[in-house]
């Protein structure tokens, strides 16, 4: 039996507040960050031994222990693949923490996303060289095909296709983060909902995408700090266990541009995520209480419904038509209001919102959560996790 | 497509288009001036280049050469013939004004020079008297181009010194195009925002694609407008995008069968925000599966982004945005068929 459920927690979050221009520097953000999850967790400084970041993230773990005082670090890590990295960055932290290899871990992502590099103005113009990774863009950029809006867009498409999607059922999504943001006030959009009218209304960014399924754009920073379970039981907060924590990469994967496969209506590197998390967690979907789904554009959220098994294939549409994801549904979803609605932190905050929906503090708390899913990226080799409430 | 059976395209124009490759434009030609520091003085202080070596004899010296030598870049202006000519032809027709009024007649009337290189055998030094002389390498077939339908003209322009000495070659490609009539529905249409009347403006290069071992023949082909596709050498799959190895078998042994160029629409993207200068918007962009099984991303032309429909049949079109750049594109297949 695997050692990893159950034998790690979260036992602190922290984040900078979200905005579309920080004004400053991506490595203050992450201190500012990681210094608050540390504070939280009810430890110091000194007691961090490992951290835990994305490949993309600007700012080494060295920088943030030299300038927090951290001192020594016996772990450090990193994981690729965008937005896809989030959850994996506490799959390591918990890895690390179970076998003993280090105590106190801290995942962080800090970026001014929005006020510096932005992502949404795509891969077009970024500088050529001979790397794999790089002249995977080769089948793309010269076609014109270079933003996460139009690599999700072939694939809403063909889903539309097969499955008698609309445009108002991706808008269903926008409108419940929406929903939940305007309750939210840490989020960007805190006091401004929207209708379905509103989405409708939308122009087009990439059709079938509308400006409303796209996620915005942030700066800011959040941190998370994993223990033992056994040492989370002594600090301030109740613990999210981590019962499941797994990554997922399919077959023939590429980066948001997998349309080789026989179909691509699913995500099955989510479904691989999915069936790792019940498997060490043993539970099933019906165990679920929660989720917090990567939303950075709303068409991706529907198979990620059918991949991990809330409903079956090509039903997600109806499954969100059916109220299921609202506050007093079947599964409340991206109760901080997601990231189009509370900030884009590559699925950093949404690991928060689920330490706080375990905690029982979300701004928009359904009642009693024993258990919820959390997903990161969605169209790159991702990550997910189940936590879960102290027994 | 609307311009098949034009003059632009009978083989009896492209018998006389091509007839000029390997001709002379420019029977040698001595420059007014031998080289002379006066005007290298005065290059070298209009191009702010502060290398001694053009000016200093000591410094040349040192730097290994006999005296001051002319800098490179400036072999065609000593064979320049100056204003006076430019605006007063001596009224006998060069091969170059015969093959521009052969252009015109096809109703490539609009040029715009896209590049020059250079290949540079010896230095100059003053006192040398430069010649030029000029000849026809290629003239392509007519490419769509972001300015309207055109032929790129690729000259070499050979530079000897007075003993007939080559001292640097010029290979010199113009583009001569009819300009667009109007906005294109196509990727290579006019750019959004851009009033009419601009339409000779040169569109900025498509993003480039990243050149490696593992695909530089793909892109190679395409130039050629051909497209391929990767088969491994033992198991006899396709696959793509290509890779070093065969997923199916493990060989690492490939070689490419050429695509008959027909398939259907798998998915598609009619792109709006944020806008890339290279192309024209509402930008259509489709994965498209072929007959023979394997999937690619690429362009369609001649439709209407609304017109689109997943299933389509269509067949291979090229997209020619640049002398440097080819892609596989795809058009209605039924729409090919109306037009015959
Ligand atoms: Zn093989």
């Amino acid at each position: 039996m695997s050692v990893l459920p159950g034998a790690a927690a979260i036992a602190g979050i922290g984040a900078t507040e979200f905005s579309k221009e920080s004004g400053r520097s991506e490595l203050r953000l992450a201190c500012e960050a990681v210094l608050a999850a540390i504070t939280d967790a009810g430890l110091q400084p000194s007691d961090v031994d490992g951290m835990v970041t994305f490949t993309a993230d600007t700012s080494s773990e060295i920088h943030i222990a030299r300038n927090l005082g951290i001192g020594e670090l016996k772990f450090f890590s990193r994981i690729g693949h965008g937005g896809g990295a989030a959850c994996g960055t506490v799959q390591q932290a918990a890895m690390a923490v179970a076998t003993g290899v280090a105590d106190v871990v801290v995942c962080y992502r800090a970026f001014n996303e929005r006020s510096g590099t932005r992502y949404g103005l795509g891969q077009a113009d970024r500088p050529v060289d001979v790397s794999a990774d790089r002249a995977a863009y080769s089948w793309m950029t010269p076609f014109g095909l270079s933003t996460p809006a139009q690599w999700v867009a072939m694939f809403a498409r063909r889903y539309m296709h097969e499955y008698g999607a609309t445009s108002e059922d991706f808008g269903r999504i926008a409108v419940i983060d929406r929903a939940h943001a305007a309750k939210n006030p840490a989020a960007w959009f805190y006091g401004r909902p929207i209708t379905l009218e509103d989405h409708q209304a939308s122009r087009w960014i990439a059709e079938p995408l509308r400006l409303l399924d796209c996620c915005q754009e942030s700066d800011g920073g959040q941190a998370l700090v994993v223990v033992s379970a056994d040492r989370a039981r002594d600090l301030p907060h109740p613990p999210a266990l981590i019962w499941g924590a797994a990554q997922g990469s399919g077959n023939d994967q590429h980066m948001m541009t997998s349309y080789y496969r026989s179909e691509i209506t699913g995500i099955p590197e989510m479904g691989l995520v999915g069936r790792q998390l019940y498997a060490q967690s043993r539970l099933t979907p019906g165990d679920v209480q929660a989720a917090i789904l990567y939303d950075h554009f709303t068409p991706l959220v529907l198979p990620q419904l059918e991949e991990l098994g809330f409903c079956p294939k090509g039903e997600g549409k109806d499954f969100v038509a059916d109220g299921n994801l609202e506050l007093g549904g079947r599964l409340p979803f991206n109760t901080h209001g997601g990231q189009l609605g509370e900030a884009y932190i590559h699925g950093m905050n949404g690991i928060a919102e689920g330490v706080r929906l375990i905690r029982g503090t979300s701004v928009n708390q359904p009642g009693d959560v024993h258990n919820v899913l959390v997903t990161a990226g969605t169209g790159v080799p991702t990550s997910g996790l189940i936590l879960g409430a102290d027994a | 497509m609307s311009d098949h059976g034009s003059g632009a395209h009978s083989g009896e124009y492209e018998d006389r288009l091509q007839a000029w490759v390997g001709r002379e434009l420019l029977t040698r030609r001595f420059g007014q001036d031998p080289v002379n520091v006066p005007m290298i003085r005065h290059w070298v202080e209009a191009m702010a280049d502060d290398n001694p070596i053009y000016l200093d004899e000591s410094a040349a010296r040192e730097a290994g050469r006999d005296g001051v030598v002319a800098p490179a870049s400036m072999a065609q202006a000593w064979t320049m013939r100056g204003y006076a000519a430019s605006v007063r032809p001596d009224g006998e027709p060069t091969g170059m004004d015969e093959l521009t009024g052969l252009l015109a007649e096809g109703g490539y009337t609009s040029v715009v020079a896209t590049d020059s290189e250079f290949e540079f055998e010896r230095e100059l030094v003053p006192g040398d008297r430069v010649s030029v002389e000029e000849v026809v390498e290629a003239i392509s077939p007519e490419k769509k181009t972001g300015l309207g339908a055109g032929r790129f003209i690729t000259t070499v322009r050979t530079y000897r010194d007075a003993a007939g000495e080559v001292v640097a070659t010029q290979r010199w490609r113009l583009l001569r195009f009819r300009p667009a009539e109007k906005p294109a529905q196509e990727p290579a249409g006019k750019p959004a925002g851009k009033p009419e009347g601009e339409e000779a403006e040169a569109r900025p290069l498509r993003p480039r694609p990243a050149i490696n071992h593992d695909n530089a023949f793909w892109f190679e082909a395409a130039r050629e407008h051909r497209l391929v596709i990767q088969r491994c050498a033992d198991c006899k799959s396709l696959r793509h995008p290509p890779g070093p190895c065969c997923p199916q078998c493990g060989s690492f042994a490939w070689d490419t069968v050429e695509a008959k160029g027909e398939g259907h629409v798998y998915s598609y993207v009619v792109a709006h925000h944020p806008r890339h200068p290279a192309f024209g918007y509402p930008l259509v962009i489709a994965v498209v599966e072929l007959t023979e099984g394997t999937r690619l991303i690429t362009n369609l032309t001649g439709v209407e982004p609304a017109d689109v429909q997943i299933g389509m049949p269509v067949v291979l079109d090229w997209i020619d945005p640049d002398p440097d750049l080819s892609l596989p594109a795809f058009r209605p297949a039924d729409a090919d068929a109306k037009e015959r």
